[in-house]
């Protein structure tokens, strides 16, 4: 399990100042933000608009715009479900039923930084080996609704 | 000492994604507790993902290969000889030799599995830089000339040709030109650039080297999606080692030309794969669609011209070069030359990843190739060219896999995707899915799209629900023809096309009684 340091304003600073050089620099800076604290305090708009020279509302207009952007503390655990065609032929809607039926697991239902959360994504690229999920960096084929609970540290 | 036995176990993220790494690992042991000297070589998948983990072992037969593999085989494997060919229930036999492989045209693919990905020696060993070496001694112009002769056309969708485009770059006047790799690959049911960029590196970077060398770029950039945690592993890594060896930086292989590469990741926005939505996004800002004109290959990135391709368009470009535009342009059929990476995935017993001429029916590859249904089950559907693509009928499998002649039967071919349903499948609910993605991955640009879609999953709600069905039937058809035709791209334009063939192709499915529906819907 991936655990993050709490937000800390100086280290953002030094993050986005490192960064801030590359042209385009708007989303490697987020993404290394995110990568250190599990999310992007809003606290960091004005450090990252005033380093690239934008306005406020620009950062926070990118921030908002992209699924993988988060800004409140991460859940404990996610588990990205996939939910496109292919998976949905393997019958990943079924495991999502199972999964509410059967473990007590909403999907896309956030219940705050202590509990894990499976949350839809659209393909992960493994569509002959579904359903599939993506967990902290590893992809996992023909997953079923117990795998997906026991990843989550089933409830119940 | 007799060397090292060789053995390949893939780094391929499917490879991964049902236990390669153990494989991988429980050899090593099993190795070391038999005091056997092995050197395991993580290589690519050779796209055969249903045998996956596929291991494969060096003897001076050829490469023997073995799935799938679990870990608690390889204590048998080496119990029965596989360290050298031995007889087990888990060996298919020389790699070369199966049949699913045989039956391919590798051109693109022709290093992916074969070679250690992130190796340069063994990619310069199995003629790679071969190329870029051509491109070298060739003028811009005469570079985009042989790309145009090839009759390549771009592979993430749209079918533009490929020369075209690089030669409105190559004419443009400016102080700064960029290359753009779209790697997003947003489209459900499509893999192929995830496992060349895992596979293969070196080829996206030399495909992409050679463009630059041609237009006059010296700044490139690779557009990954975020759900590619592997590729963007490879790439970084592959990156670095292209730099260290003089391949990228300052002077490529000493030409004096600069080009520097950089990969970049999305953030889970399917629109980004649109291209003037990613440079928006390369730029720093939400990535809403924009007007063309002007094109990018005019004013892209940064206001700069640009070329934006996608990963297996440049990925073919070596290959060109090595072996002339008339080798390439003599596959194929019709106006689509070359080869395809079809990927094959869904309810289907063999799925992967098969490059093959373009003109191969529909039909060979899901029942011959792939062998119909995981399931077992009939056909019932097959969607084609992402999730903006159609769905056809059994019945119209014997279509070729050709730009135009899928165009015929409204259909498309986008980035080669094939996605099998079995009879279990409801297609009214799969025109409510193409509405609901539409809906959330809109960039909200254009009201056709931003409000047609969460129009369209009401009106599928309620003909499936038996509201007024005539109605509003009549009202989704024309929804659909809206879109078409006012959508400022192919997000709001093209959802109509999976809404529409579900309904034509399979109307029976919004035309039950509501009851026969009602415990589905509540399951
Ligand atoms: C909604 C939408 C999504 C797209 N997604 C991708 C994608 O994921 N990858 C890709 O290469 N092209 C994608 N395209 C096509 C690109 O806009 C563009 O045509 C392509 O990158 C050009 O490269 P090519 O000529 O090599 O195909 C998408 C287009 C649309 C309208
Ligand atoms: S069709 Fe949709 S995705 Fe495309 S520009 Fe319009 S709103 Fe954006
Ligand atoms: S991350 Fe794309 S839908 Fe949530
Ligand atoms: S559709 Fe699920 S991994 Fe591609």
């Amino acid at each position: 399990m991936v655990h993050y340091p709490a937000w800390d304003q100086d280290e953002a600073r030094s993050i986005v100042s490192g960064l801030s050089h590359l042209e385009g620099a708007t989303l490697p800076i987020l993404h290394a933000l995110q990568e250190e604290f599990g999310y992007i305090d809003p606290q960091v708009v004005p450090l990252i608009a005033e380093a690239l020279n934008l306005s406020r509302a620009d950062v926070h207009g990118t921030i908002s715009f992209y699924h993988d952007f988060r800004t409140a503390p991460p859940p404990r655990k996610i588990v990205k479900l996939c939910r496109a065609e292919a998976c949905q032929a393997l019958g990943c809607d079924a495991v999502v039923d199972e999964l509410a039926r059967e473990h007590g697991i909403v999907v896309d239902e956030h219940g705050g930084p202590e509990k894990a959360v499976v949350e839809t994504v659209y393909c992960l690229g493994n569509c002959a080996l579904g359903p599939s999920a993506l967990v902290e960096g590893e992809l996992l084929g023909r997953v079923d609704a117990d795998h997906i609970a026991a990843l989550c540290g089933a409830r119940q | 000492m007799s060397e090292a036995i060789r053995i390949f176990v893939p780094i391929d993220a499917a490879a991964l994604s049902v236990g390669a790494e153990a494989v991988a690992q429980a050899i090593a042991r099993e190795a070391q507790a038999r005091g056997l000297a092995v050197e395991i070589v993580r290589n690519g998948s050779r796209g055969m993902l249903w045998l996956e983990p596929m291991v494969e072992v060096e003897t001076p037969e050829g490469r023997i290969a073995y799935g799938p593999v679990a870990g608690r085989d390889v204590a048998a494997l080496f119990e029965a000889g596989f360290q050298s060919g031995g007889a087990h229930k888990l060996r298919l036999g020389p790699v070369d030799q199966l049949d699913w492989l045989k039956r391919q045209q590798r051109l693109t693919f022709e290093r992916v599995g074969v070679t250690d990905p992130l190796s340069l020696a063994d990619y310069r060993a199995h003629d790679g830089l071969k190329g870029l070496e051509k491109a070298l001694s060739l003028t811009g112009a005469e570079i985009v000339e042989e790309v145009r002769e090839s009759g390549l056309r771009g592979r993430g969708g749209a079918g533009f040709p490929t020369g075209i485009k690089w030669k409105t770059v190559h004419d443009a006047k400016a102080d700064q030109k960029y290359i753009v790799c779209n790697a997003d690959e947003g489209d459900s049911g499509t893999f192929a650039d995830r496992m060349l960029m895992e596979g293969d590196p070196f080829l996206l970077i030399e495909g992409m080297t050679i463009a630059a060398i041609a237009v006059g770029a010296t700044k490139g950039y690779i557009y990954l999606r975020s759900e590619y945690p592997h590729a963007h592993t490879a790439l970084r890594r592959a990156i670095l080692k292209a730099r260290n060896a003089g391949l990228l930086g300052a002077s490529v292989l000493g030409s004096g030309k600069a080009f520097e590469l950089e990969v970049r990741l999305g953030a889970g926005a399917y629109i980004c794969g649109e291209e003037t939505s990613l440079l928006e996004s390369l730029e720093g800002k939400r990535a809403i669609v924009r007007a063309k004109p002007p094109i990018p290959a005019l004013q892209g990135l940064f206001g700069k011209p640009t070329i934006v391709n996608n990963v297996l368009s440049f990925a073919a470009v070596p290959w060109i070069l090595t072996h002339g535009a008339k080798a390439y342009a003599d596959y194929g059929m019709g106006r689509s030359r070359g080869t395809l990476p079809v990927q094959l995935g869904g309810n289907i017993k063999r799925g992967g990843l098969i490059e093959l001429a373009f003109g191969i029916s529909l039909r060979e590859i899901i029942e011959d190739l792939g062998g119909g249904t995981l399931s077992g089950r009939p056909i019932r559907a097959v969607q084609v060219g992402g999730p903006l693509g159609a769905y056809l009928t059994a019945g119209q499998l014997d279509t070729p896999m050709d730009y135009e002649a899928l165009a015929g039967i409204k259909a498309m071919l986008g980035h080669g995707g094939i996605v099998v349903f079995d009879d279990n499948v409801d297609m009214a609910k799969q025109a409510r899915f193409a509405f609901e993605f539409c809906a959330k991955e809109s960039c909200g640009k254009c009201t056709p799209c931003r409000i047609g879609a969460t129009r369209g999953v009401e009106l599928v709600d309620k003909i499936i629900a038996g509201t007024e069905r005539p109605k509003n039937l009549a009202v989704l058809r024309d929804l659909n023809k809206l879109m078409t035709d006012a959508s400022l791209c192919a997000m709001g334009g093209l959802t109509p096309m999976p809404v529409m063939s579900a309904l034509n192709h399979f109307f029976e499915d919004f035309d039950r009684p509501p009851a026969e529906r009602l415990p589905l819907a509540a399951e």
